[in-house]
Order: C-alpha cells, then sequence, then structure tokens
C-alpha cells in the first residue's frame, strides 16, 4: 500500500464539487423572453412586475418565470408563440413606459440566480447578432476644438477693441491671427496670455502687420481625442440602450476604435440607422395657399415658402418660419394613442409658448413634421440630400397632420407605422455625436446560423470526445477508464471556469475545448506509459504507480508550459473568436495539469491504493 | 493492448540524412509555392466583403455569378459553402467603394433573381483594419517564438534548444505551405491553429527532449546517437498515443464543425503530423548534429556526486 495525503483527496473533491455546481447552470438551456427597461431609464419595481404578470393573465398568457435582473423585468415563456402574444399585449398596455426587447434568456432556476450562478456566455457567431468596429476621427474632435478657439478669440479680439484681418486654424493644433500691426499683435497676445496663462502664444511683427500663434499642448490635444472617444462610447451606449438589446458590448479598443457587438439583433442596417446618425425635427407650417407639384415643376418656389419631400415621396410646400426645433425637445417616446401608433413630444418653456400660440392662429390648418437626419459620411459616399464636407443632411417631411387642438408643452404625432413611431422616438432622444464616426469592419451572424456553429460544436465535442473515451479504454483497460474519468473531470471544470469568468465562448472556443480533450490526455498518457515501462522494468505496481507520477511530472510541466505561451501570446494578440480560443486553450491546459495530476493519482488511489495486495494493473 | 511488446529499437538517428532531405524538399516547395501563388488570404487579412447565403436549393453558382456581374460585382469569388445550398460570396475591397454598401447592394442583387435567399453572415472588413490583423498576426508568431526560444533556452541546452526552435519554424512553413499549395483560404482562425500547432510541437519536442536529458544522465554509455535513439524508442508509444488521441479529437472537428473551422481543422491536422515527425528527426536530429553529448547535459554547479542520486 503506497501513502497518499487524504488532503489531496480532499482538495480534488472539493474542486469537483465546486465545478460541478458551477457548470451545473449550462444544463438548462434557454428560453424565449421579453427583457422590459423602464422608458424614464428608471429601474423597473416588483410591484411593476406583479401589474405586467397580472396584465398577461388576464389575456390568457402566462409567463414560465418573471423576475428583475438589475434594471430590467425579464419575462420567460415557454415557447415563441407566447413571447409574441405577450409582446402584443404589452405592447399595447405599457408601451409608453417600458423599452420592450426580445431576447433568449438560460433557463435556470431561480435559486441558481439568486446566488449568480450562470451559464457560459456565448459570442456572437454562436448566438447570432451584428458586430461592429467603428473608427472616432480623432482628428476631427481637434478640429472641432480649434474651430472653436477661433470663435472665442474673434470674440475676444472684438471686446478688447483690438482689430484684426483674420483668424485660422491649421487643422492639426495651431490658430493664428492676423493683425494690423505687431503692437496690436503684442497686444491680442497679452489678451491671451491673461485669458489662458498656460497657453503657448506667440507674437511676431511682420513686415506687414504682425500675427499671434495659439498652439495646443501635446497633452490638450490628446485630452481632447480621449475625451471625444469618450463621449461617443458614452453616446453610443444611450443608443444601444435605445435599441433595446441585451447584454450589448461598447468598448474601446486600441488607441481610437470602439467595438459594438449587439447580440440578437438580425438587420445591421436597422442597428446603423440608429447608431450612426442624429437627428432632429422640425415643425412647420404647410403653405397650403400654393401648389407643391407646380412650384416642384417650374422650380419656383413661392417666397416665404421652402420646398421638402415625402418620406413617401411626393413634394410639400412649407412655411420658412419654423416653430419649434429639435433643440427645444426635451423628451420624446413612442406608444398607442387610441389604438394608434404615436410617438409623444414633450417641449421646453421657450418651445411650448411658441407651439401654443401658432396652434392658436392656425387652429384647423395643417402642420408638419420636418426630420432632419445628418450623417457623417466618407467621401466617396454618395449623400442623398445636401452635402457639406462630410456631413450629409437629408430633410424629409415625415407626417402631415392637421392641427386640432391648441397646445404647449404635451403633444403626439400620429399618423405612422409602429416601428417607424419607435424608430422617430429612439432618434430624436438619442443625442448627438461627438466626433465623427466611421465603421471599419462589420460582421453580421444570422440566428440559424448561429444555432448550427452551436450544433456543430457541441457534435464534434461530443463525439471527439466519445471516440477518444472509447479508444483510451481500449489501449489501457481500467487505466483508461480512470483517463475518461478524469477527463471528463476536467471538461466539467473549463466549463466551470468558463462559466465563472463570463468569457465570450465561440466557435473557435468550442474548436479549443475538443482540442483540449485531445491534448489533456496527453498527461494521462504520459503518466501510464511510464508506469508501464516501470512494471516492465520489473518494479511492484504500487511502487510502478508512484514512480510513473513522479517521473512522467518534469514532462507534463515542461511540456504544457510552451503550449500555455502560445495561448498566452495568442490572447494578446488576438480579437474576438481568436481571444476566445486563447482563453479556453490555456484555461483548459491548467485544468487539464491539475485533473491529471491530483485528480487521477487521487481516484487511482481510492481505487488501487489500499489493496495491500495488488499483483498486476489493468493497464 | 499495447502498440510495441518488446522495447523497441529503430534507428531513428541514424535515418535522420535521409529525413533532413524530405524536410528540406518539403520546405523549398512550401516556400516556392509561397513565392508563386501566394496565400489566399481571407477578408479578415485583405479587408473586404464576405456574404454566407443559404438558398432553398440548390445553388447555380453560374447564375450567382452572371447576377452579380450585371450587377457591377464581377470580381466578386462565388463559391458553394459546405451543402450546395450554401453560397459564399467574396468580395475583395474596390478602390473609392463604400464596403458598408457593398453587402447590401450583393444581397439585393441576388434577392432580386432569388427572393428566397437567407442571409447568414456578413463580414466587411475594412482594407486598413485587415492590414492591421495581418500584422498583428505576424507579431503574435514572432513573439511566440521569440518567448518559446526564450524558455527552451532556460530549460535545456543550448543545442536542444536550437533543434527545438528549428523544428518548432519548420511545422508552420510546412502548414503556410499547404495552405499555399492547395489555395486553401488562409483565415483568423487558420492562424489561431498555427500559433497552436507551434505550442503542440514543442510540446512533443519537449517530451522528447525530457528523455534524453534523463538517458544521457543516466546511462553513460555508448554513442550520442545510441544514446538519443533510446530516449526516442522509449518515448514511441507515448507519442504515438498522443498524437492518435489528438488526431481524433481534430478529425472530429474537421468532419463535424463545418466550414467555418475547416482551415481550423485542417491547419491543426497537418501541424499535428508534421509536429511530431519534427520533434524526432528535426529538433533531436539538429542536436545530435550539433554533437551533443552527455557532458552538455551535466548540471554545472553540482557536484559528481549529486548525479548519482538522481534516478
Amino acid at each position: 500500500m503506497h501513502s497518499y495525503p487524504a488532503w489531496k483527496i480532499w482538495l480534488v473533491s472539493i474542486v469537483l464539487l465546486a465545478g460541478l455546481v458551477l457548470a451545473l447552470p449550462n444544463v438548462f438551456g434557454e428560453a424565449p423572453a421579453l427583457q422590459l427597461s423602464r422608458n424614464d431609464r428608471t429601474a423597473a419595481t416588483d410591484s411593476g412586475r406583479a401589474e405586467l404578470v397580472s396584465a398577461l393573465g388576464a389575456k390568457g398568457v402566462t409567463p414560465e418565470a418573471a423576475y428583475l435582473q438589475g434594471d430590467r423585468l425579464v419575462l420567460r415563456f415557454q415557447d415563441v408563440n407566447d413571447r409574441l402574444k405577450a409582446r402584443d399585449i404589452l405592447q399595447e398596455a405599457v408601451g409608453k413606459e417600458y423599452l420592450i426587447a426580445l431576447s433568449d434568456v438560460p433557463r435556470t432556476p431561480f435559486w441558481m440566480r439568486a446566488v449568480g450562478l450562470k451559464p457560459m456566455s456565448l459570442g456572437l457567431d454562436l448566438r447570432g447578432g451584428v458586430y461592429f468596429l467603428y473608427e472616432v476621427d480623432v482628428q476631427g474632435a481637434v478640429k472641432q476644438l480649434l474651430a472653436g478657439m477661433e470663435r472665442d478669440f474673434r470674440q475676444l479680439l472684438r471686446t478688447e477693441r483690438i482689430p484684426f484681418t483674420g483668424v485660422a486654424n491649421d487643422g492639426v493644433d495651431t490658430v493664428r491671427i492676423q493683425l494690423r500691426s505687431g503692437e496690436d499683435a503684442n497686444r491680442a497676445a497679452a489678451a491671451l496670455r491673461k485669458q489662458d496663462p498656460n497657453a503657448q502664444i506667440d507674437a511676431a511683427s511682420l513686415t506687414e502687420g504682425g500675427s499671434v500663434t495659439v498652439k495646443l499642448r501635446p497633452e490638450q490635444v490628446k485630452q481632447r481625442q480621449d475625451f471625444a472617444i469618450q463621449q461617443n462610447i458614452t453616446t453610443l451606449r444611450n443608443r444601444v440602450d435605445e435599441l433595446g438589446v441585451t447584454e450589448p458590448i461598447v468598448a474601446r479598443q486600441g488607441v481610437d476604435r470602439i467595438v459594438v457587438q449587439l447580440p440578437g439583433v438580425q438587420d445591421p442596417n436597422e442597428a446603423l440607422r440608429v447608431l450612426g446618425a442624429t437627428a432632429t425635427l422640425e415643425f412647420r407650417l404647410v403653405d397650403d395657399q400654393n401648389d407643391a407639384q407646380e412650384a416642384e415643376r417650374s422650380k419656383r418656389v413661392p417666397l416665404g415658402s421652402k420646398l421638402y419631400h415625402r418620406r413617401q415621396g411626393g413634394p410639400v410646400l412649407l412655411k420658412r418660419e419654423m416653430i419649434v426645433s429639435g433643440e427645444q425637445l426635451t423628451d420624446a417616446s413612442s406608444g398607442f394613442s387610441e389604438g394608434q401608433p404615436a410617438v409623444f413630444v414633450k417641449l421646453d418653456a421657450r418651445g411650448a409658448s411658441q407651439m401654443l400660440e401658432t396652434t392658436r392662429q392656425n387652429l384647423g390648418r395643417p402642420m408638419a413634421v420636418v426630420f432632419i437626419e445628418k450623417k457623417r459620411i466618407k467621401p466617396e459616399q454618395p449623400c442623398n440630400g445636401t452635402r457639406d464636407g462630410a456631413e450629409c443632411t437629408v430633410e424629409e417631411v415625415i407626417s402631415v397632420a392637421t392641427i386640432r387642438g391648441v397646445f404647449g408643452s404635451n403633444f403626439q404625432i400620429t399618423g405612422l407605422m409602429a416601428n417607424e413611431a419607435r424608430e422617430l422616438a429612439l432618434l430624436l432622444r438619442a443625442g448627438s455625436l461627438a466626433a465623427p464616426l466611421y465603421i471599419v469592419e462589420q460582421r453580421t451572424i444570422g440566428p440559424s446560423l448561429g444555432q448550427d456553429n452551436i450544433d456543430r460544436g457541441v457534435r464534434a465535442l461530443i463525439i471527439g470526445m466519445l471516440a477518444t473515451f472509447v479508444w483510451m479504454v481500449f489501449y489501457y483497460r481500467k487505466f483508461g477508464l480512470i483517463a475518461d474519468t478524469v477527463l471528463l473531470a476536467n471538461v466539467v471544470l473549463l466549463t466551470a471556469l468558463l462559466s465563472m469568468l463570463q468569457a465570450a465562448l465561440s466557435l473557435p472556443g468550442i474548436a479549443g475545448i475538443v482540442l483540449t480533450v485531445g491534448m489533456a490526455v496527453d498527461a494521462n498518457i504520459l503518466i501510464y506509459e511510464r508506469i508501464r515501462e516501470e512494471l516492465r522494468n520489473g518494479m511492484s505496481p504500487h511502487a510502478a504507480i508512484s514512480a510513473g507520477f513522479e517521473k512522467a511530472f518534469s514532462s507534463i510541466a515542461d511540456s504544457n508550459v510552451t503550449t500555455l505561451i502560445a495561448g498566452i501570446v495568442l490572447f494578446t494578440f488576438g480579437t474576438g473568436p481568436v481571444r476566445g480560443f486563447a482563453v479556453v486553450l490555456s484555461l483548459g491546459i491548467v485544468t487539464s495539469m491539475f485533473t491529471a495530476l491530483i485528480g487521477s493519482r487521487s481516484l487511482i488511489h481510492v481505487i488501487w491504493g489500499r489493496r495491500r495486495k495488488l499483483e498486476r494493473l489493468s493497464i | 493492448m499495447e502498440f510495441f511488446h518488446k522495447k523497441t529499437s529503430y534507428p531513428f538517428m541514424g535515418t535522420r540524412q535521409r529525413w533532413y532531405i524530405v524536410s528540406a524538399v518539403l520546405i523549398v516547395g512550401a516556400l516556392i509555392s509561397f513565392a508563386v501563388r501566394g496565400l489566399n488570404l481571407g477578408i479578415d487579412f485583405t479587408g473586404g466583403v464576405v456574404l454566407e447565403l443559404e438558398f432553398p436549393q440548390a445553388a447555380d453558382l453560374d447564375k450567382v455569378r452572371g447576377t452579380l456581374g450585371s450587377a457591377g460585382f464581377a470580381h466578386a469569388a462565388v463559391q458553394s459553402f459546405g451543402t450546395s445550398r450554401e453560397v459564399m460570396v467574396r468580395l475583395l475591397p474596390q478602390k473609392g467603394e463604400d464596403t458598408n454598401k457593398v453587402a447590401q447592394n450583393v444581397l439585393g442583387a441576388i434577392k432580386s433573381y432569388e427572393p428566397r435567399v437567407q442571409l447568414r453572415r456578413t463580414e466587411v472588413v475594412g482594407p486598413q483594419v485587415g492590414a492591421e490583423l495581418a500584422n498583428k498576426g505576424a507579431m503574435a508568431i514572432l513573439f511566440t517564438f521569440l518567448l518559446i526560444l526564450a524558455y527552451v533556452a532556460m530549460r535545456f541546452q543550448w543545442k536542444l534548444g536550437v533543434g527545438a526552435i528549428i523544428a518548432a519554424m519548420h511545422d508552420p512553413v510546412i502548414i503556410v505551405g499547404f495552405f499555399s499549395w492547395s489555395q486553401m483560404t488562409f483565415d483568423l482562425p487558420a492562424l489561431a491553429a498555427v500559433l497552436a500547432v507551434i505550442g503542440y510541437s514543442l510540446n512533443d519536442t519537449v517530451v522528447v527532449f525530457d528523455r534524453i536529458r534523463e538517458r544521457f544522465l543516466s546511462l553513460r554509455k555508448g554513442t550520442s546517437a545510441q544514446v538519443m535513439d533510446a530516449a526516442i524508442n522509449e518515448t514511441l508509444s507515448r507519442t504515438i498515443m498522443t498524437h492518435l488521441t489528438t488526431m481524433i479529437t481534430i478529425m472530429s472537428l474537421l468532419i463535424f464543425g463545418g466550414e467555418v473551422l475547416r482551415g481550423f481543422s485542417v491547419a491543426l491536422a497537418i501541424g499535428v503530423v508534421v509536429g511530431t515527425y519534427s520533434s524526432i528527426y528535426i529538433a533531436s536530429a539538429i542536436a545530435l548534429d550539433l554533437k551533443l553529448t552527455a557532458r552538455d547535459l551535466l548540471p554545472v554547479q553540482k557536484e559528481k556526486g549529486a548525479i548519482d542520486e538522481m534516478p
């Protein structure tokens, strides 16, 4: 009988038990669900949950589970039909208060969620969704800063009564002020220094007048760039929230990139519209005295009016005077008004008084809502509106409605489709972007492909494992069975670690698990071959086991370090799915060393260690 | 079951010249193919657009090509992907074209001829991002080599280290050569597989080296070649077993893992074969030709007595 410390057996048991518990949430699968978040951005409450469940119950739909998750409310359903029914019911009942998003959630029981046990999180290639990589035009952000400085300087020089002939910036880091004389230049420089003592200001006397240059310090430039990226991330986050996607990712990557991952979104163009555009509204009276068709044909627009086009096609003449603009908008939400989709708009005090005045004087006349979308486009991209440098402005009349009452700060826009209403409300709230963004990478994975990828990966894993199991038992008999048990434990532990870390599992990640199975068995093979060798050399079984484990140790450790190095490098340089593969590969090496060296040793001890007389080993 | 009931004694080192020639031919072939045909890089590296479409029935590729050609996408590469109903369309980036719009327009063109077509996946990679990924990939391979070189240098005597590194470089060259010769798409997962292969190949080399070191230290009889042959023979059944189990799982990935993992699995499969071979015929053989002797492996700082205590 060989001695073996009992604590190792305990350690293995505890680790394995913990692994089983952590891996357990993965066996429940997913169920269709609705996720509701409040439009006013406050957290959903328990009473709200009860209210929604009873609203559904009244129409005969019972959710399988209803619980709060963070600020959101999750309603889980038996099948997709129930979910669709529930969505329609809720859209009608509480569509104004809540943003409703479809998603799939894990079917884990309540107590598991309560203690924070989660299944592995799946990457986009497994669950479907869209991926965008944005590049922030940080240089553009600096140009904005320079343009702002230019305006400030003009203002300052005017208030200081210093005559100047021009102010211009070089678009990189310098603003140059042209003045009539060197004396003026010195005065201007002094005034500028007083305003910002840290600025790099140089005054120069020239033969024809003088000039002052103000140069940005490198840290100012960097600060401005960081700020631009941060602000873009914040805006993108808000917009992503508006899309109602569950578990989105918006993160900075490298110096000037932003990654956006939207699981479950199927139409990248819809997402892009919301993510990539700034929009505003203008309310204008319709010029109903003149004929719009005629104006378009003759290209002669009556004085005081402007020609617009409807989104559905066809020209409209609107008054040049604007009633209210988008800046005076304080909130917009979509919902239903008397069974019809509507956008509910709120105005600030100034906007409200203008609206009140106009509606009082023009009761019964038509008013139009002009939707103005500004997109940043690259020079080679076409613009179907008016183009100003990199900015493409599209103005469309999205609704013409008769003023049916006198109103002020709160009113509704009707006459839209439900999805149009939703999108309009989204765009109105989404604010504006700080620096131009360009998309440099875009990936879409359809939901059916995601499921296929899961199926394929899991099939490859199961078949690969089964074949390995059979082969090991065939070759090593009972010791093969031990290797199989240990291998299974290894997969459980790996699953547990991945669930705990919540690192996104991708298809290459699953491939990593499969590969780990093949490679993890190597440690066992090294040990068993060593035991066989020692047996052949005439050692007793117990001594052979001990010697086998001892002598194989250095080979196992050394050989795994090299694979670990490759894994770590992959993790450092890789992105997305490749990174997932690296994580799985590296973790798999750690778990396989644990299970093969300590796990299988303990198991062998439990089975054979206590027998005093051990004539031969089944190896 | 055992592969070898008796101790084997294959003269591995004796035949090494023959295998040097084989390796040299493979490497030269790989380099020539790489120089002449280049690599069929995936859009991960080149930038461009990929669409994966599913047709309701077997797709007529010529018709798809024709449709795309008349829509102004004559440069599109159209091929079936996995099944005959699945089609992959690949477009390299064209100057002055909005890549984000291309995917939409291509889909539109195909939908006009077969409205029931379903979009499975699109990828749009800007040329700049592609160039960066290619750059990063090259850096990753370089860093893997540097780190492993550092590790092997620390852990083993330099003659073994040189052998290990040459073997580790030998393997990816042959994999890349195969991708170049077959013009299979070399994508990001395939690159990940190449790095994993470098790890695997070294893993195998290190096991053999461990035994060589052990043999040199315990039985200092016979020529270096004999000692190394003994070590390789002793680890032979392990080498074959590990090779087989890894191959079983890779075959499972290759057969059941689908088209997305094809490049990945192929790179791994070649890598495992070549890696196993190279740890014997390249790594060990080069160490032998660098005149590795028992003296090289004696711990310098220890007295002779310490060695006698070792197993």
